[in-house]
């Protein structure tokens, strides 16, 4: 009973988000600018959404609560920091500016910006390659995610690698189908519908429990560390290397990073970016504090459970909730994963086919056969990041952790290069090469994760900005470079 | 005066983030209606930083990106250009 109950939903879902795609593809014309960023037409509540959404990952629903039910409510600051402030001062600070560049220069990618201006191949194609690198982990661990959450879901019934490939065949069709359109489509319908179940989730557990007062007392009786601010885990070097990697990293993340382009005005920017703190509160507070409170309730969920790997929302939901609405949950974060390796898929394959195949492969690319290359791309990503999650080595937050750091590696050259005329082809080059290069020998090699607290992230980041301020000193611009393409009369509208 | 400007911003947003965090409630677990302290302080944050974020959009939009301050007030309402 409960299985089908589950399964229906599920399904009932992924019908639905078809039919959106189906409708989005009517509405596609078939140019790679529409594929990709809607022809740029995006209104606020769907950027807010679409980018919201982005948000909504495995870590949100299953890894983030279970941390705060071993640790505490920390996160919640954490997440706060991250991208309710600082990801939104970056909407600003890169968003504004390449959405005035995108309007003026057509430009679809990170990549593309970036090789305009230093009149690089080379450089787009090193900023496209090492966003692939980081993206590839990061969308098999949504793929992981979810064959785990449907395994667990069904009792075993759909196994993991059926569930995960599931999810992927699903995803495949409806990226090819439906492009950016679609996709910010149902990235709204799921937003609105994961922020509402999960405040449904939270008063409904708070209302069988007795309150807040309740379960808060029984946190204090369980763990009362908890409550207080800070601990062993959570250091003030732990929590801003955190914040402030992820922050930036988020703003590096292809599918996040495009988004800036797709707005449709200069308004929608405005309106978004003030309503983005508020959205952050709204999800994770209640999210996260959940998986805290249910540290101090009366549950069969143990901490040996948990640290084992198991998840704490679904468990504190089937103890308290009725199974249709749990099902209706957790249906809802599959979903929700799922949604954030859809865009992911889109805008990785945007960065291969303009940033890689296309300049370096077969320059005369002619744009119908581009939108195929395009769709042919999102295939051979999804499968192999598929086949990847089948071997998951890693568990889930170290992987995400690093694609995140990873990615903010690339924030601060950037955002030189944005507001430093004086900067270099080979300054930049340097320092993105020389930050991802000393990121990924911590993450891969002896090199130290952590230096007296503060993450290698952390430190990556203030090394790509030394080199590339230092180097851009140092070093003439080639004769080639357009130095003034970011600064000539960007006007707003 | 524009680099003024453009500093007191820059100041203003780094205070802003860092003080999303409460340093000064370090350790402590004061319950109020149900809730940490902390929390609360939280929740007040990102409420408030939305409020400057709105202010800032009205106000100071294009500070540090578009070219002319002078003509930025006008910029922000040009006919018909936005939706």
């Amino acid at each position: 009973m409960t299985l089908e109950i589950q399964l229906a939903i599920i399904v009932g879902y992924l019908l639905l988000a078809l039919v959106i795609g189906l409708v989005a593809y009517r509405l596609t014309e078939r140019t790679a600018e529409d594929f990709y960023l809607a022809s740029r037409t995006v209104g606020t509540i769907v950027l807010l959404f679409t980018t919201f959404a982005t948000l909504l990952s495995a870590f949100t629903f299953f890894a983030g609560p279970n941390l705060a039910y071993l640790y505490g409510p920390e996160w919640i600051l954490v997440m706060g920091v991250m991208d309710g402030l600082i990801f939104a001062v970056l909407w600003y600070v890169i968003g504004y500016k390449q959405w005035l560049l995108g309007q003026r220069h057509r430009y679809v990618t990170l990549g593309e910006m970036l090789g305009d201006r230093f009149a690089s191949k080379r450089l787009r194609g090193i900023v496209a390659g090492i966003s692939l690198v980081w993206l590839f982990p990061y969308v098999m661990l949504q793929q992981a995610g979810a064959g785990t959450a449907l395994e667990a879901l069904t009792e075993g019934a759909v196994p993991y690698a059926a569930g995960a490939g599931l999810i992927t065949l699903f995803m495949i069709l409806y990226v090819v189908l439906a492009g950016f359109r679609g996709i910010a489509w149902t990235d709204t319908l799921q937003g609105a519908f994961m922020l509402v179940t999960t405040w449904v989730a939270l008063l409904w557990v708070l209302a069988v429990v007795g309150g807040p007062g309740v379960a808060t007392s029984g946190l204090e009786a369980t763990a009362s560390e908890h409550l207080a601010l800070g601990s062993a885990y959570y250091s003030p070097q732990f929590m801003l290397s955190t914040a402030i990697t992820i922050g930036f990293g988020v703003a590096m993340f292809p599918q996040v990073n495009q988004r800036f382009f797709a707005a449709g005005s200069k308004k929608v920017l405005k309106r978004s970016f003030a309503l983005w703190p508020i959205l952050c509160l709204l999800l994770f507070v209640p999210a996260f504090m959940l998986g805290a409170w249910a540290r101090g309730l009366e549950t069969g969920i143990n901490v040996a459970e948990i640290e084992a790997g198991g998840n704490v929302l679904p468990l504190i939901l089937a103890e308290f909730t009725p199974t249709w609405f749990a099902a209706l949950v957790i249906a809802g974060a599959m979903a929700a994963m799922m949604s954030s390796s859809d865009s992911m898929l889109l805008s990785g394959s945007s960065y291969f086919t303009r940033d890689l195949y296309r300049p370096f492969i077969e320059s005369t690319l002619s744009a119908r056969r581009e939108d195929v290359i395009a769709r042919v791309g999102v295939v051979i990503f999804a499968l192999s990041t598929f086949v990847a999650s089948l071997y998951n080595p890693a568990t889930l937050f170290e992987l995400g952790d690093a694609a995140f750091s990873g990615f903010a590696q690339l924030a601060l050259p950037v955002i030189v290069a944005l507001y430093w005329r004086e900067t270099t082809r080979t300054g930049i080059t340097v320092g993105i090469v020389g930050s991802q290069l000393f990121y990924l020998l911590s993450v891969f090699t002896a090199v130290p994760t952590a230096y007296a607290g503060w993450s290698a992230g952390l430190v990556g980041m203030g090394l790509g900005l030394v080199l590339t301020v230092g180097v851009s000193l140092l070093t003439a611009p080639a004769a080639d470079e357009q130095r003034a393409v970011y600064f000539e009369a960007l006007e707003g509208d | 005066m524009d680099w003024l400007e453009r500093l007191g911003w820059i100041f203003g947003a780094t205070a802003l983030c860092v003080l999303g965090i409460p340093w000064f409630l370090w350790g402590n677990d004061t319950i109020v209606a149900g809730l940490p302290l902390w929390i609360w302080w939280h929740i007040g944050w990102l409420l408030l930083a939305s409020g400057l974020f709105w202010l800032f959009a009205q106000r100071a939009w294009g500070v540090g990106i578009e070219p002319d301050t002078a003509k930025r007030g006008e910029a922000n309402v040009p006919p018909g250009g936005e939706r």
